[in-house]
């Protein structure tokens, strides 16, 4: 039981490492990559293409003042931040991250490239940890004795709560067709080649679901063109406006969690997880497992890439035209394709 | 799932110190969100003796019906609290409304 | 060891509900009904029973008290009276019946045999998903059906009282 606990371990801190190295990589592709867009330079004078950016970056927030407005309620004040991180790190245990080729360490089985791979419930696992997302907003938009940060928190929170069931339907299809919750099940079910030319991934029968859970990633991430409680011209800050140094880069930060673990889901619903376009991965043991490994990165990669895109390319979405397209627009089409995937399953299509 | 070695009598007795708890704070409290709170406890204490018996009843084929009977109740009375709760707080700030505060003392207009 | 976890979880639990109970500040109570809510998860899923885990933490926390908090933000609502205060009988009832209810709970969880049911073959996994939609989708069908009507006209009476009357 001990070895267990041990490997276990070993995945967690080898999954907190590659999480937490993603969000100074992304930084500093958000930075770089906007500037693309725009036609500008962005910054380079810190080290080869600015890599060494975001190190100063952090420096630069750890060293500022840590200003506690008077008029806060302190408990949950600096509960908010912690909440924030917290969840963002929570979500990652139930993700495969590559392929399970009976691996050992040190002679004892390294059961899957998931940090718990006996979690039967693992996709309502991460919807039940993502859904108390909705409480580090709250709290921090009414702890903060500032209008626009209240403003910024309700809105921020009903926006959540609203995309969070656009996000769950859309999301019943996948489901039907795998059979299962365990996210290693559903990876395992988008093997293959359907129609003799298109990888079996759930991105080609079930599009509309595909779209409709992308859009309301982005809702429930505060992405553009999702991002109003953080709108810069009309609430200063959104529900962050009061926080500053280091509780700032912890919401900077789990801003960018959650981004990673919203790709890296997309990916193991959608794209196929570590599964190779057309061709089944051949090796088994090490060489294997790092190339399922490298697959999925480069998809994550991929989709990261598409939320930097995407923000720098869309203007954003006023609040009523926003809870306007999360009831009447994307409930309706998550329903739709949990309709089609049900009739092309009875139809034995599927 | 491997064996779990836990009599389900603790689960009941905490079940029972639980709504202990919860009907000390729906008599004792005047704030009408704090009662509705300790109901809410009181809800969950009944939904852990469900859980004790489902998990009593587990350990045998022949009985393994009344465990999942157990469990499908216990997602019941989860949806009814939500349904419950959603109604119930729309009283409260209809009692705002008109009162001007929660407290439940302050609505004894039906008092004789 | 099993015994370990469910005993930390269920004190956490005793204690997170006494500070629902006790102190005087709303959101406090509500953030301790958060973690009270966490512990009875933990518990379901010592149990066996991660479908329950799973659905309570995402129903009751992440639905039913994020509504609770947003009422207790809307109507500002602060610290209102002291524990206890201004009602001695109920008190004294209330800690009678308290005591009365715990008590025989208590004597009866005692008596009980502790039978092997207090331990879960490994063959039975009834806890997951699957067992428990082919039931509600089977045997116990109408029951979903109508608590789904009922969620419609809980919908419906939530936002009919909640509408400002027109002048």
């Amino acid at each position: 039981m001990w070895a267990d606990l041990a490997v276990i371990g070993v995945k967690l801190v080898f999954g907190l490492v590659v999480l937490l190295t993603t969000v100074p990589i992304m930084v500093w592709v958000e930075r770089r990559g906007s500037a693309l867009i725009q036609d500008r330079l962005g910054p380079n004078r810190v080290g080869p293409f600015g890599l060494f950016q975001p190190v100063i970056d952090v420096v630069k927030l750890l060293t500022k003042e840590v200003i506690t407005p008077a008029g806060v309620k302190p408990l949950l004040y600096i509960l908010a931040p912690v909440i924030a991180v917290v969840i963002a790190l929570s979500t990652f245990i139930a993700i495969p991250i590559g392929k399970d080729t009976g691996l050992e360490v040190f002679g004892h089985p390294v059961d899957g490239l998931i940090v718990a791979p006996d979690l039967n419930i693992g996709l309502l696992y991460i919807f039940a940890i993502s859904s108390l997302a909705v409480y580090s907003v709250l709290l921090a938009g009414w702890s903060s004795d500032n209008k626009y940060a209240l403003l910024g928190g309700i809105r921020a929170s009903a926006q959540a709560i609203s995309y969070e069931l656009a996000m769950t339907i859309s999301i019943v299809g996948v489901l039907m067709t795998a059979g299962s919750l365990h996210l290693q099940q559903i990876v395992d079910a988008q093997g293959g080649v359907w129609m003799g030319f298109l990888p079996h991934w759930n991105i080609f029968p079930q599009f509309i679901g595909a779209i409709t859970f992308v859009v309301a990633v982005f809702a429930e991430t505060n992405r553009l063109p999702f991002d109003l409680p953080e709108a810069d011209s009309e609430l200063v800050a959104g529900y962050h406006t009061e926080y500053s140094s280091i509780r700032f880069a912890a919401f900077y930060m789990s801003e960018y969690l959650h981004m990673t673990v919203a790709s890296a889901l997309i990916t193991v619903l959608f794209l196929g997880g570590w599964n190779l376009p057309w061709i089944d991965i051949p090796f088994s043991g090490w060489p294997g497992a790092l190339l399922a490994m490298a697959v999925f990165s480069i998809k994550v990669a991929m989709l990261l890439w598409f939320f930097v895109w995407v923000r720098w390319t869309l203007p954003r979405f006023r609040y009523d035209q926003l809870m306007a397209l999360g009831w009447k627009v994307m409930i309706p089409l998550a329903v739709l394709n949990f309709l089609w995937v049900g009739v092309a399953m009875s139809l034995g299509y599927m | 799932m491997d064996a779990v070695a836990i009599p389900y009598t603790w689960v009941l007795a905490l079940s029972a110190v639980l709504f202990a708890i919860g009907t000390m704070g729906v008599l004792l409290r005047r704030n009408g969100i704090a009662i509705f709170l300790s109901l809410e406890i009181m809800l969950n204490s009944a939904n852990l003796a469900f859980a004790a018996f489902a998990f009593r009843f587990a350990s045998d084929h022949a009985t393994a019906a009344a465990a999942l009977d157990g469990q499908l109740f216990i997602f019941f009375v989860i949806a009814v609290a939500a349904a419950e709760a959603a109604v119930g707080l729309a009283l409260f700030i209809l009692l705002q409304r008109r009162k001007g505060s929660i407290d439940v003392d302050r609505a004894n207009i039906l008092r004789w | 060891m099993v015994s370990i976890v469910f005993l930390v979880a269920a004190a956490i639990a005793v204690i997170s509900a006494l500070f629902v109970v006790v102190p005087r500040n709303p959101t406090t109570n509500l953030l301790s009904l958060v973690v009270m809510f966490f512990a009875m998860a933990a518990i379901f899923a010592i149990l066996g029973m991660d479908f329950l885990a799973a659905i309570q933490i995402i129903v009751y926390s992440g639905a039913i008290l994020v509504l609770f908090l947003f009422v207790i933000m809307l109507l500002n609502i602060r610290r209102v009276e002291a524990f206890g205060s201004g009602r001695p009988i109920q008190a004294l009832l209330g800690t009678l019946v308290a005591a009365g209810i715990g008590g025989i709970v208590l004597v009866i969880a005692g008596l009980l045999l502790p039978v092997a049911g207090g331990v879960l073959p490994g063959a039975v996994d009834l806890g997951t998903a699957i067992p428990i939609g082919r039931a509600l989708m089977s045997t116990h069908l109408f029951a979903f059906e109508f608590i789904t009507l009922l969620l419609v006209a809980a919908i419906v009476g939530a936002f009919y009282l909640g509408k400002r009357e027109e002048e």
